[in-house]
């Protein structure tokens, strides 16, 4: 299921923790298993937890704990906007209710067209650079007024 | 973003944004002397942790403990593995200086662990960064890297003897893991649920072995420490509050961002350096540090200082020293309601009284600002508040109980109003106007 690729990105991070602590690098490893699919299906949670010698059921409790895993497909884009209150004062809401308004979804929709997943989101540990959102969990996008915003998804294609 | 401004700075100066993080320019600005010199004059370990508890260095993650103190309970003697842990998961609202510090002085918090580990006796570290901040993370795996190509990482440092590794650990999205025992959960690849104390992390820590954990700016500081010695470092902060501090300042200000200043500096300064308030407005309100502070209203915030001592007095906590700054546009209720919405999402549904009790609050202050709310909400909310803290094993649910408390408290007035006209004090399109989301910044 993982390609050989993804398997010798998690045994680098294996290879960070103790011999009998193999366990330790679940995070990651979902973290990368995701990357391959944009999700995680309960086949690849299941081929990480066998991966790493552990229970199905612990690898899930891991995958459903945090809030970055998807464990639902997504659009090609998941979008996240911080709303949290030093965001909020700074247009986090309103940017929120603009993304809405021109996508014509709500949060936790995705577009028709399969593009982008809106998703509301809490704090990301950058409220000075408000509004704030991340794509796909690793771009994080800052000061997004409404031109900035209108760049954004003009280029997400 | 960058740190935006100083005064008299230690751990900001000679940065120069994304030019000036790497090894090289760490070691122009003087950085891994202090590692070096105690390797080569083999200090005894119990030396420099004193040197660490003259500096009166208090935790720079939120609780304000003594470093020197906490590092002198590891068992020194102990035989086994024990371990250096470094809190990077920056995840309290309002809060965004680690994010800068291992975005530009990654080194400083590598060069902090190692010396660290020294002075405990570790040979081993990890730091736990903030999976919402990815650049940050490969940046941080990048230095590493670095560090340890030159000799400042892995066996043998500098031909010490001493042996330290450390590595990289990403979180995946829960505010929980901020917490010391949850983060250790999750290390070892569990849910972030935080464990029963004690045992305190110093005797049964990461894998059941003795663990220190300190925050990323508690790290970074070490090396200025002992480069300048303890005394001096206190000197530049205030009596029981050593050293410069950064600030995140967030909100209703002209210019957020990240500031450092020494402990005991005016907060008029600070929101001053800040270009002060937006479009010139007036200061309503201020959480001092970071969401989970009880909020302060203007007049007792422009008398205070910025340190431990000052904030604790007006009746709130210095915390991670994120200061969100609220303007007279703001809707208090509405601004609670945000609060509560996070900590009932963030709840890691372990304890019952903070499980149950985080959804209650959030749905009786959202019952409140949508003109639903009933007579006597506002005793139900300090019901609900006294039944969740102290009765819960981390401090999430007192987090969550001390914002309800102190905005109720402060600004009674407008939560009755609420109550009372089913609608807001404040007009909608002026709370809008507040957010400067559709005008053009400078």
């Amino acid at each position: 299921m993982l390609t050989p690729e993804s398997l010798k990105k998690i045994d680098r991070e294996i290879a960070k923790y103790p011999v009998d602590q193999k366990r330790s690098a679940i995070m990651a490893a979902l973290a990368i298993a995701q990357d391959e699919q944009g999700w995680l299906s309960s086949e690849a949670i299941e081929s990480v937890a066998n991966y790493l010698g552990m229970a199905p059921v612990a690898a899930y409790e891991v995958a459903s704990f945090y809030n970055m895993y998807n464990l639902k497909p997504l659009g090609k884009y998941k979008l996240s906007v911080c709303t949290n209150l030093p965001c909020m004062l700074s247009g986090g809401v309103d940017a929120g209710e603009y993304l809405k308004k021109k996508l014509g979804i709500g949060y936790n929709e995705t577009t028709p067209d399969g593009l982008i997943t809106l998703k509301e989101g809490e704090c990301m540990g950058a409220c000075g650079d408000a509004p704030v959102m991340i794509v796909n969990n690793r771009r994080m996008c800052s000061w997004m007024q409404p031109e900035q915003i209108d760049q954004l998804l003009a280029e997400l294609k | 973003m960058a740190i935006l401004g100083a005064i008299n700075p230690m751990l900001s100066l000679g940065l120069d944004g994304d030019k000036a993080w790497r090894l090289a320019d760490y070691v122009k600005r003087g950085g891994y002397s202090a590692l070096r010199r105690i390797l080569e004059e083999k200090q005894p370990q119990g030396s420099v942790i004193n040197e660490v508890k003259k500096s009166v260095l208090r935790g720079r993650g939120g609780a304000g403990f003594p470093t020197g103190l906490k590092w002198s309970f590891m068992p020194r003697s102990f035989p086994g593995d024990k371990y250096v842990v470094c809190n990077s998961d920056e995840g309290e609202p309002g809060t965004f200086k680690d994010r800068d510090i291992l975005r530009y002085n990654p080194h400083s918090v590598i060069e902090g662990m190692a010396i660290a580990a020294y002075a405990m006796g570790a040979a081993c570290g990890y730091n736990y960064i903030h999976g919402e901040v990815w650049e940050i993370y490969e940046r941080f795996e990048e230095a590493l890297d670095e560090a340890r190509a030159a000799g400042f990482l892995g066996s043998d440092l500098l031909g010490s003897g001493f042996n330290f590794e450390l590595f990289a650990h990403h979180g995946y999205g829960a505010y929980i893991c901020g917490e010391e025992t949850a983060l250790l959960e999750s290390i070892e690849g569990k849910k972030g649920q935080p464990r029963f104390k004690p045992p305190f992390p110093a005797s049964f820590g990461l894998y059941g072995k003795p663990t220190t954990i300190n925050n990323t700016e508690t790290f970074a500081s070490i090396p200025y420490i002992i480069n300048l010695g303890g005394e001096t470092y206190l000197e530049a902060g205030k009596a029981n509050n050593g050293g410069t501090k950064l600030f995140s300042i967030s909100g209703h200000v002209e210019r957020p961002g990240n500031y450092e200043i020494p402990l005991g500096t005016p907060f008029a300064t600070l929101l001053e350096m800040a270009g002060g308030m937006r479009g010139g407005r007036q200061l309503k309100a201020c959480i001092p540090g970071g969401s989970s502070a009880p909020v302060v209203p203007a007049e007792a915030m422009m008398a205070c200082t910025m340190d431990y001592d000052s904030i604790s007095k007006a009746g709130s906590m210095l915390g991670s020293g994120a200061v969100i700054v609220m303007d007279e546009t703001t809707c208090m209720v509405r601004a609670l309601e945000r609060l509560s919405f996070f900590y009932y999402e963030e709840s890691c549904g372990q304890c019952t009284p903070c499980r149950e009790g985080t959804g209650w609050l959030y749905q009786v202050v959202h019952r409140i600002e949508n003109g639903q709310g009933r007579a006597d909400d506002l005793e139900l909310l300090a019901c609900v508040t006294t039944n969740i803290m102290g009765r819960t094993i981390c401090a999430l649910g007192d987090a969550a109980s001390m914002p309800v408390q102190s905005f109720i408290k402060h600004f009674h007035d407008e939560f009755a109003y609420h109550i009372e006209h089913k609608k807001c004090l404040v007009p909608v399109d002026v709370q809008r106007a507040g957010s400067g989301f559709f005008t053009a910044r400078v």
